[in-house]
């Protein structure tokens, strides 16, 4: 059995809208996956499933063996703390240091009152320090975390997921907030981790010309559906306007454009 | 010649206008009905700005030493300050379970109704429904100013936490931290500096009261000491000593208030 | 500095903070003569007399129609002595906000004047106009006068020099007259929010009122006292109940009007 199995997943929100619709897929312990498709594809609901920040209709998701949807209380939470999550818009808590924003990572991982009192054991904020240094924001470290700059509060967002010590690692449109240069050092800084630490990485974009260069596996999805699924090298032109739909166009001469420069 | 067209109908328009006509005509209704009780206005304003004059230019302490007035005062200062905190207490954790992004929807409710009860009643007389089985006395006031404290403050605090993103509590809850993690790590660090302020600003108002529950439900401080000057020994120069000692006091939390509060919106 | 370091400071600060809001909270305890324990004990015992006693018996309702009557004439006096220190903050506001101010002295005394007037508690005005106007209704009326117009001339203040500083400076380069661009501009521009201030202060009058009226002899808080003095607790309850709606229901009507109009 793969390390990660998603069994016809679906979803909806009120009865109207399909977010999920049969979702099938499995992936490999170690794997660098990037999921594209438009807005509302259902990207960023099916990360949530994994984690059970959302629950789900019908279907089943197995994560090293273990069924998520049965999970609750501490099991639940031990299943979360296993998991680290990297977000759009960093969701840290900007008015405490880069230090502190890191060591949230560990909460749940502890006692609900050494939490709450934030006593971090010796070990975790050693750990801390040697992941700070890793990013390279060692500098920063007592630095509050609204005076970074956009690439820097990822980097911190990275960190905080990278001190639970996780098996997988789901990032939600990471670099959609980031200039071009911030974007590529968070990208490199990701499939830094997937390569060296051996960390699962599922990454949703919205840009095709990077997932292809970072992914070493590409799923599509439009309206809830899996619509390609394999290699980067394997997605074609009519596969993009399959995932994309009207978007396609814009997308594609942004492509170009790239191409040309490359 | 040319004729503008009509002006669109605008309902915002049209009811800050029927607000403000229907204000006015309960106005002239006030002044209609108005109960004068053989008072002569002529005469009562001229006494009334003469004793303004002399309270204001002629101060001066009578039964009180100006020692006993500073304790007073300071009484009402501890009166002021010991509701807040109280108050502030109470509204922390019960503002928790307001706020839309912490708490379930029916405890929101259940909640925000109790405080709107709670707030209309007026602060006297929960002062006084509690000295029938406490006495009057600080008890008494401090429980029945710290309800209005815990109400103003419920809501002032409820907003300050909704006020932080839904993503930096989804960014812990992720990580399988519990709710009470959540509220310490992320939402008391974030919010901090607002609470203060707000607790500041309720300070103020709790000072004004405490004066007031002084002079009308035997809450003692200074608003006792001002209660006899005006309605036992008749003195308007002792009266004029001890307004200037609010007054002095009560602007400087004003200048104080204004200059470390700016950044949160007052109610209104 | 090691995180250690860094994180034992943060607990300290915190812990410091903390013990100087308990030192202030026995301080003023001790000062104010206050026993938490007594009145930990109080409160159910409150709760037990008020749920024995505290209730509106026949006799009680018999009386309703002068509760009422007292009710009309407290709610009349706080919207009546609310609007027409409405009136006059708003000429003071005008000469005293630095938009529109006729000269820059006349800011100054405006501000001072308010200053004077809304620091002076409503129970020391009704105190010191009792002197002059005795027990009636003049002195409520003026003590919430007074008070409710040194507030609104801060805050119209304030709503004037938010809202209107860009189209007063735009009427000004047309040459437009003074008073032309106080009727077209400041006041259309301000009138909402200004009027949500008046609800506001008007609401708060309606619980000043009775405590005015405890102290001048008027209206209904000196019912109140009249029924809480010859121990009428049933009397008095029916009371609180009628303020309890009259206060409830002006607060939902106002704060519709203000969410109309904001």
């Amino acid at each position: 059995m793969a390390f990660l199995e998603i069994t016809d997943l679906t979803k909806r929100y009120g009865a109207e809208t399909v977010a999920l619709d049969g979702i099938t897929l499995s992936v490999e312990r170690g794997a660098f996956v990037v999921i594209i498709g438009p807005s509302g594809a259902g990207k960023s609901t099916l990360l949530r499933c994994i984690n059970r920040m959302i629950d789900w209709g019908s279907g089943e998701i197995m994560l090293d063996g273990v069924a998520v949807g049965a999970l609750a209380g501490p099991a639940l939470r031990r299943h979360r703390s296993r998991i680290g999550m990297v977000f759009q818009h960093y969701n840290l808590v900007n008015r405490l240091s880069v230090l502190e924003n890191v060591l949230h990572g560990r909460l749940g991982a502890m006692s609900s009152l050494a939490g709450v009192l934030g006593l971090y054991s010796a070990e975790a904020q050693q750990e801390a320090l040697r992941i700070v240094q890793m990013l390279g924001l060692e500098p920063q470290l007592y630095k509050r975390c609204d005076q970074l700059s956009g690439g820097q509060k990822q980097r911190v967002g990275i960190g905080r997921a990278l001190i639970q010590n996780p098996a997988l690692l789901l990032c939600d449109e990471p670099i959609a907030s980031l200039d071009p240069n911030a974007a590529r050092v968070i990208m490199d800084t990701l499939a830094g981790i997937n390569r060296t630490l051996g960390i699962t990485v599922l990454v949703n974009l919205h840009q095709v010309d990077v997932a292809l260069r970072y992914a070493g596996r590409i799923i599509g999805v439009n309206q809830g559906r899996v619509v390609y699924d394999g290699p980067p090298a394997g997605v074609t032109r009519d596969h993009i306007a399959m995932i994309y739909g009207a978007e396609a166009d814009e997308l594609l001469i942004e492509r170009q454009v790239t191409d040309v420069a490359a | 010649m040319t004729t503008l067209p009509p002006r669109p109908f605008s309902g915002v328009r049209w009811l800050v206008r029927t607000t403000l006509a229907v204000l006015a005509l309960l106005t002239i209704v006030a002044f209609a009905t108005f109960d004068s009780r053989s008072v002569d206005v002529g005469k009562a304003t001229a006494e009334f700005l003469a004793g303004f004059q002399r309270l204001l230019l002629e101060p001066r302490l009578e039964n009180v030493t100006f020692v006993e007035l500073l304790e007073q005062l300071a009484i009402t200062v501890a009166l002021g300050a010991l509701t807040t905190l109280i108050g502030a207490a109470v509204a922390f954790v019960a503002a928790l379970g307001v706020a839309r992004n912490l708490a379930p929807r029916w405890l929101s409710l259940v909640i925000n109704s109790v405080t709107a009860l709670v707030r209309a009643v007026p602060t006297v007389l929960w002062v006084l429904l509690f000295a029938v089985s406490a006495g009057l006395g600080s008890v008494a006031a401090v429980i029945g100013m710290s309800f209005h404290s815990a109400g103003y403050l419920i809501k002032a605090y409820a907003e300050s936490f909704e006020e932080i993103e839904r993503g930096t509590l989804e960014a812990l809850e992720a990580s399988g931290a519990t709710w009470w993690q959540i509220v310490a790590q992320a939402v008391v660090p974030s919010s901090v500096t607002a609470l203060l302020s707000w607790t500041f600003v309720r300070f103020e108002i709790n000072f004004s009261t405490a004066i007031a529950m002084g002079a009308a439900a035997g809450a003692g401080g200074i608003g006792f000491d001002m209660f006899m000057a005006s309605g036992f020994y008749l003195d308007l120069r002792e009266l004029g000593a001890f307004t200037y000692a609010v007054l002095a006091f009560a602007i400087a939390l004003e200048w104080f208030a204004t200059r470390t509060t700016a950044r949160i919106h007052r109610p209104g | 500095m090691l995180p250690r370091e860094y994180l034992l400071r943060r607990r300290v600060w915190a812990g410091i903070g903390l013990a100087v809001i308990v030192a202030l909270a026995s301080g003023a305890s001790w000062l104010t003569d206050f026993d938490l324990a007594r009145a930990l004990r109080a409160f159910p015992e409150a709760a037990g007399w008020a749920v024995a006693n505290f209730v509106p018996d026949a006799a009680a309702w018999r009386r309703l129609p002068k509760i009422l009557d007292k009710l009309n004439e407290t709610i009349l006096m706080a919207v009546a002595s609310s609007t027409v220190a409405a009136l006059f903050a708003l000429v003071f506001a005008i000469a005293g906000a630095r938009t529109t101010a006729v000269h820059p002295w006349a800011g100054l005394v405006s501000r001072g004047v308010a200053t004077v007037f809304r620091n002076i508690d409503v129970s020391a005005w009704a105190l010191i106009l009792l002197f002059s106007f005795g027990q009636s209704a003049y002195t409520g009326y003026l003590a919430l006068f007074f008070v409710t117009f040194g507030f609104l001339v801060r805050v119209m203040i304030e709503t004037i020099d938010e809202v209107s500083t860009d189209s007063v400076e735009a009427l000004r380069a047309t040459g437009a007259a003074y008073t032309a661009i106080i009727s077209q501009s400041v006041i259309p521009a301000c009138l909402p929010r200004m009027l949500s201030w008046l609800l506001f202060m008007i609401e708060t009058n309606i619980r000043s009122a009775t405590l005015v009226g405890i102290l001048t002899g008027t209206g209904i808080g000196f019912q109140f006292d009249l029924y809480y003095k010859s121990f009428n607790y049933p009397a008095a309850s029916l009371l609180v109940l009628v303020v309890v709606l009259a206060v409830l229901a002006i607060e939902v009507s106002s704060n519709a009007i203000r969410r109309a109009v904001l």
